[in-house]
């Protein structure tokens, strides 16, 4: 069990039995009153944010996850598919739960899945990731408040900053950590 | 992160926190007031519910020196000050370390209005434009400050009696997330008359038993101080140190001694303000600084 000067951003614990983890934490506390541990809580089961304010005196469960190696095959109705390539086990994460991981997401890639029980909620993926932009307008000349970057899409339907000379058809690294172009990919 | 890289980023912040600590000793010193050093390890503290002392062998590190400064204000010092580091367990947060620097001044034969009156001069001789400017707000110190009693605050903001807030044990909270960001935003505010519970060394207010002579000053939603006039009554204080005993030791805290040297010497003050001001946070205000981390060389992650 874990108790309130355990919390801290990164920390995972169960509410009403599902995984949660601690998006943004405050410590606050009147001078001569309690002190409160203000978090800003993510379900880690269906995304949705939201704050909850806590004080001394209680105590929390700490949500037992679990990363599995698995390869990702592919994507249907329900979400994004992975395989466990020993066990051939599979396991369906909705895309709001994998949020802007699931741009990253190329087929047959080996990735980490945090598993909740027989559950996957969510992938650690490589840190970086090789995609080809399919859509980049020309650099205007004058836009500076832009300065020297454009806005380009990748083949996943993920939009970022790219430098003017990144054309469409071109191969881009990108750190999957930041979401940032890194360079460009000789091919 | 690096601690080199931190550091150069909070090197002109430090400077400017060891000009305001010369600016600090400067006003009380030609205010007349003695600094003095008292021992920052105790038997123990006045017993509050919600502060909790580091262990040092059998003693406690001081969360406040104010036990030790009462003693010589009611051995003859008629006014004194102290800059000290104060240890409160736990206390980590934007705006808390666990060691932090606490200016105390006290006052023989005056009440809270003094202090009050001490907190406008002593911001203006800090900040002599009278304008602050933190965090693209601007703060008028020149102009007469807000005041306000706490339980107008809660009527105004939180829409409720704090008496009624206290009874529901929604007091802190509803402070803290809804009258705090309220607070000390066109000029700094002065917050006044707190419920007698809450002020466990403060004296009772004449005319109306229900509050104590306790205020603190917010500037830019910031708690930046609390004053008090001090209660000089023995046997009153032996009560309200043994319901906070009692209190601390049903929430499996450890017990204090009885500070029976500070009680018995306490009869002999006819009257006393004293109040305690967060150096850190104040740093933070004039150095227009968001986490309390800036203006220390060390958080106790750096260790």
């Amino acid at each position: 069990m874990y108790t309130c000067s355990d919390l801290k951003k990164g920390l995972k614990i169960l509410i009403d039995g599902e995984p949660h983890v601690i998006a943004q934490f405050d410590f606050t506390k009147p001078g001569k009153g309690q002190a409160l541990y203000k978090c800003k809580l993510r379900n880690m089961l269906t995304g949705a944010l939201f704050d909850r304010t806590y004080r001394s005196g209680e105590s929390f469960e700490p949500a037992n996850l679990v990363e599995r190696d698995m390869q990702y095959l592919y994507q249907d109705d329900n979400g994004y598919v992975f395989m466990d390539q020993k066990t051939y086990d599979q396991t369906t994460i909705a895309e709001e739960v994998l949020g802007d991981d699931r741009y990253f997401l190329i087929d047959n890639m080996e990735v980490k899945v945090l598993m909740f029980g027989e559950r996957g909620i969510g992938v650690t993926l490589p840190n970086f990731v090789n995609l080809r932009v399919t859509r980049s307008d020309p650099w205007v000349k004058g836009d500076t408040a832009a300065g020297n970057n454009k806005p380009a899409t990748v083949e996943s339907g993920y939009t970022l900053q790219v430098p003017s000379f990144v054309e469409e058809g071109t191969l881009i690294q990108i750190d999957t950590r930041t979401g940032e172009y890194v360079t460009r990919v000789k091919e | 992160m690096d601690f080199s890289v931190a550091l150069a980023r909070k090197q002109q912040t430090l400077m400017q926190r060891a000009r305001i600590l010369q600016a600090i000793r400067a006003f009380f010193i030609a205010a007349e007031f003695l600094e003095v050093e008292t021992p920052q390890r105790l038997p123990g503290n006045a017993p509050e519910l919600h502060i909790d002392a580091e262990p040092s062998g059998p003693w406690f590190l001081q969360t406040s020196p104010e036990l030790c400064m009462k003693r010589l204000l009611a051995a003859g010092c008629p006014r004194l000050f102290q800059i000290s580091r104060c240890w409160r367990q736990g206390e980590r947060g934007r705006r808390h370390l666990p060691e932090f620097t606490l200016l105390e001044w006290y006052r023989g034969g005056a009440d809270y209005h003094a202090l009050m009156e001490d907190c406008r001069k002593l911001l203006s001789h800090l900040v002599p434009g009278g304008r602050l400017q933190w965090q693209g707000r601007e703060i008028d110190l020149a102009s007469e400050w807000q005041r306000l009693t706490v339980d107008e605050a809660f009527q105004r903001y939180a829409g409720c009696s704090c008496l009624e807030a206290l009874k529901q044990d929604r007091f802190d909270q509803l402070l803290v997330e809804t009258v705090e960001p309220c607070l000390g935003l066109e000029t700094p505010t002065l917050l006044c008359d707190y419920p007698l519970p809450l002020g466990a060394l403060a004296r009772r207010k004449p005319d109306d038993p229900r509050w104590a002579e306790r205020f603190e000053l917010y500037v830019a939603g910031i708690e930046l101080a609390n004053g008090f006039s001090e209660l000089c009554d023995p046997v009153e204080q032996v009560r309200r140190f043994a319901a906070e005993e009692e209190a601390r030791r049903l929430a499996g805290k450890p017990p204090y001694p009885v500070p029976t040297r500070f009680l018995r010497e306490l009869g002999q003050l006819k009257s006393a303000a004293g109040i305690a001001l967060g150096i850190d946070r104040l740093v933070m205000l004039l150095t227009n600084q968001e986490d309390i981390a800036e203006v220390v060389a060390f958080t106790p992650e750096d260790l």
